[in-house]
């Protein structure tokens, strides 16, 4: 069955008040540009507190609707099939069609559930609804009507040009669209839990940058390539993401030398902290995320967290804190980022990691430890900060 | 500048062969089936490079057959002569060095019930005759020997492999993997008694996507891919032309100047060891010299992993391998590096340079100097 039109569901934004004009001109924005990717015409339409997305030429059905799972903002996605008003008798048998093309299997309950914003059509919705329902079981004896949990709920409505019918739902991804909560910088690496998070925090309307540090020749090409791929496979739910590429060497190796080793993967970072508010802050983001998670590692332990929090004044958003692992994992198969995630470039770095490191550093001590660093960080965070690469990825 | 020390992966297509296939893809374009001209065209650029391949073994063009490169002869030597020859036995002997496409497709025989006999190597990388001789049971129907270790160099003695084999079980074949050796070794298999002898293109300056199986009369083998009977039924698919093409020429130049070009790259490998054996904590791996590979050198270097080491070098344009080093209790899938005794510390820090005829002193002295400033950097921070 060729559907004509997609009928967009969206949740919260129906109940933010004043501004919900706001969020709705962003959701539509964010649906449009998704659909520049797929062949056919599209036709983007808000009417009435819905949006509409109407098709014509050719176009793919599942391109459509694959595409729209990846706009944030949208709850439910309608097929909707459009007829033109040429009476009731001929609404009746339409239905029937639908319900013939819809519905291989007849041995299922149904509810036919029917609108008029046209007040002058021929039947009232009351007696639409007992009409086609009798229409129905007269075509499909097998079927049978369940007012109360029907396995289909059968829409038709009646609006000023045309008559909609549908029934099947597929789920979006929820959140809010894109654009209407500002912009994050997004503490990328190779692994599996930042993309997740980049993914998690956009899902509330935010867009992000990323920022990924690089460690040649003790981390590859390869590796940075991956965290490329990964910002790629994200940015088709979260828009373009810039991602800056940090130099970060020289500060892996100074403190490599000069602090204690079972401090080096907090003092790092900390100052990879610190970078990341500095690159934020000149593009205009308005917190970090990583995708941190309590206990996951040492330095995700409360106390390595409060060690890491207390270089930077911005916030830093934490999406996955209380996730556990195999949550996330499951994320990042949906989202489509794991299998990059899992290719095994990372372990060059593994000289900086201490076999024992701490789980429960104090502040002041790692505050101390990085005194030995004073000499050399001012100029070595500013090199870092310098070697910035922006690489676009979308 | 680009120095490139690592032409036991791929290497660089040589002009001559390049402009021979672009004029085979863009004019001679035809299918060596096709019945008019343009295919008898194309046929005789097949014909040609069969000739040129058959007079560097010493054998008869009707000997080569075509392959998708040296994975492929390797898997079809081994399994179709397996398959071929199974009412006279199920048990193979071959050595713990080999490539992963024989170790695989051993593994593959051994879980349709095949015996497999892993040899080991001594600590130069080198399988014993006697070894051998031993391993050899009234069922025994192929034996399959690597002739140049890809990881270290090391050369296995064929020769005399070949010589046991007719003295003592002339019946059983005999399969070598010459990817790493053909055009830096004379090899005539009638002579060395080789029944099967896998070659790949791009190691030698040929495309990549193409090698040759030399396939003896006697052998009775089965095809690995069916389909339009093309190279007498036995390897199915149109015929890759351009690839056919280049792969003769290249084979066909390598083997013209093959005295000057084996002079040359011993020279430059005896530059190299030399330069290295300066340097504080390396130590080559496997025989040096005459001994080994013209081409190959291994060498192990001590504080470094050897990732770091290459991506390093990268840095600098200088490009090379690292040796792997992975470990498992099947003997297919222990490295040469772990089977020739190196630590898992020596394994971690092996780099493997391997040289072209195109390679120059100049580079060998850079490359050398390059090492020398980058492992005091990194030796400061080895893992604690």
């Amino acid at each position: 069955m060729k559907y004509h039109a997609f009928l967009i569901k969206y949740s919260e934004i129906a109940i933010k008040g004043n501004n919900r004009k706001y969020f709705e001109d962003a959701l539509v924005k964010q649906i449009r540009f998704h659909l520049r990717k797929v062949e056919g015409d599209f036709t983007v339409k808000k009417t009435q507190g819905r949006i509409y997305v109407e098709c014509s030429g050719a176009y793919d059905q599942e391109d459509v609707i694959e595409e729209l799972q990846h706009v944030f903002g949208i709850l439910w996605i309608c097929p909707v099939l459009r007829v033109e008003d040429k009476g009731f008798k001929d609404l009746s048998e339409q239905v029937i069609r639908y319900v013939d093309a819809t519905c291989p299997d007849r041995n299922l309950s149904f509810k036919v559930e029917c609108r008029r914003s046209r007040k002058d059509y021929e039947l009232n919705s009351q007696e639409m609804n007992a009409e086609l329902g009798h229409d129905i079981l007269q075509a499909f004896p097998e079927m049978r009507v369940d007012v109360h949990h029907p396995d289909m709920l059968l829409r038709v409505e009646v609006r000023e040009d045309f008559i909609n019918i549908y029934s099947g739902e597929i789920r979006g991804p929820g959140g809010m669209p894109l654009g209407s909560s500002g912009k994050a910088m997004l503490l990328l690496s190779g692994g599996i839990d930042s993309p997740v998070a980049g993914y998690m925090i956009s899902r509330r309307g935010v867009f992000i940058d990323a920022v990924y540090f690089h460690a040649p020749p003790y981390t590859s090409d390869r590796a940075k390539q991956k965290v490329v791929d990964l910002a790629k496979i994200i940015s088709r739910y979260t828009g373009p993401i810039r991602l800056h590429v940090i130099n970060f060497t020289d500060i892996q190796l100074a403190i490599y030398e000069k602090c204690p080793h079972d401090e080096l993967t907090i003092i790092m970072r900390r100052y990879m902290m610190k970078i990341a508010e500095h690159i934020a802050r000149e593009n205009e983001c308005e917190c970090l995320v990583t995708g941190e998670s309590i206990g996951q590692v040492a330095s995700q332990t409360m106390q390595s967290l409060l060690c890491t929090n207390s270089v930077c004044m911005l916030p830093v958003y934490r999406p996955l804190i209380a996730f556990d692992k195999n949550d996330i994992v499951e994320i990042s198969e949906k989202i489509g980022t794991f299998e990059t995630s899992i290719l095994p470039y990372e372990d060059c770095c593994t000289i900086f990691v201490a076999k024992h490191p701490v789980t429960k550093p104090r502040l002041s001590a790692i505050e101390k430890s990085e005194e030995n660093l004073k000499d050399v960080i001012p100029e070595l965070l500013q090199e870092a900060i310098e070697s910035d690469e922006v690489i676009l990825c979308q | 500048m680009e120095i490139y020390l690592d032409n036991s992966a791929t290497t660089r297509v040589d002009p001559e062969v390049l402009e021979l296939m672009r004029k085979v893809m863009d004019e001679d374009y035809g299918n060596a089936a096709s019945l008019h001209r343009k295919g008898s065209e194309a046929e005789k650029y097949t014909k040609t490079a069969k000739e040129q391949i058959a007079s560097t073994l010493k054998c008869e063009p009707k000997n080569i057959f075509f392959t998708s490169g040296g994975t492929e002869s390797n898997n079809w030597a081994i399994r179709g002569a397996a398959e071929a020859n199974r009412r006279m036995g199920m048990h193979l002997v071959t050595t713990s060095i080999e490539h992963p496409s024989v170790k695989n497709t051993m593994r593959y025989l051994e879980e349709q019930g095949y015996e497999v006999t892993w040899l080991p190597a001594d600590s130069n990388g080198i399988v014993s005759v006697s070894d051998l001789r031993n391993a050899l049971r009234p069922d025994t129907i192929l034996v399959s020997v690597m002739h140049v270790n890809n990881e270290i160099g090391s050369v296995q003695p064929i020769e005399e492999i070949g010589e046991m084999l007719r003295r003592e079980r002339p019946e059983i074949l005999f399969h070598v993997d010459a990817i790493q050796s053909y055009g830096k070794y004379r090899i005539y298999p009638k002579r060395m008694n080789i029944d099967l002898l896998s070659v790949s293109g791009h190691k030698l300056h040929g495309p990549k996507g193409i090698g040759f199986l030399y396939i003896a009369d006697r052998v009775k083998i089965k095809p690995l891919i069916y389909g339009g009977g093309q190279q007498k039924g036995y390897r199915s698919g149109t015929e890759n032309v351009p690839g056919e093409a280049g792969l003769g020429l290249a084979a066909g130049k390598l083997y013209a100047h093959f005295d000057e070009n084996i002079e040359k790259l011993y020279s430059l490998k005896a530059r190299l060891t030399e330069g290295l054996q300066t340097i504080e904590g390396t130590k080559i791996n496997g025989k040096t010299g005459r001994d080994s590979a013209p081409q190959i050198l291994s060498c192990s270097f001590r504080d470094v992993r050897s990732e770091v080491l290459l991506h390093a070098l990268e840095d600098r344009g200088i490009y090379v391998s690292s040796g792997s080093a992975c470990a498992s209790s099947h003997p297919s899938e222990i490295s040469t590096l772990l089977s020739i005794g190196l630590t898992k510390e020596e394994q971690e820090g092996t780099i493997r340079f391997s040289l072209s005829v195109n390679s120059t002193e100049e580079e060998i002295d850079r490359t050398l100097h390059a090492l020398k400033e980058i492992l005091p950097v990194l030796r400061r921070f080895t893992r604690r």
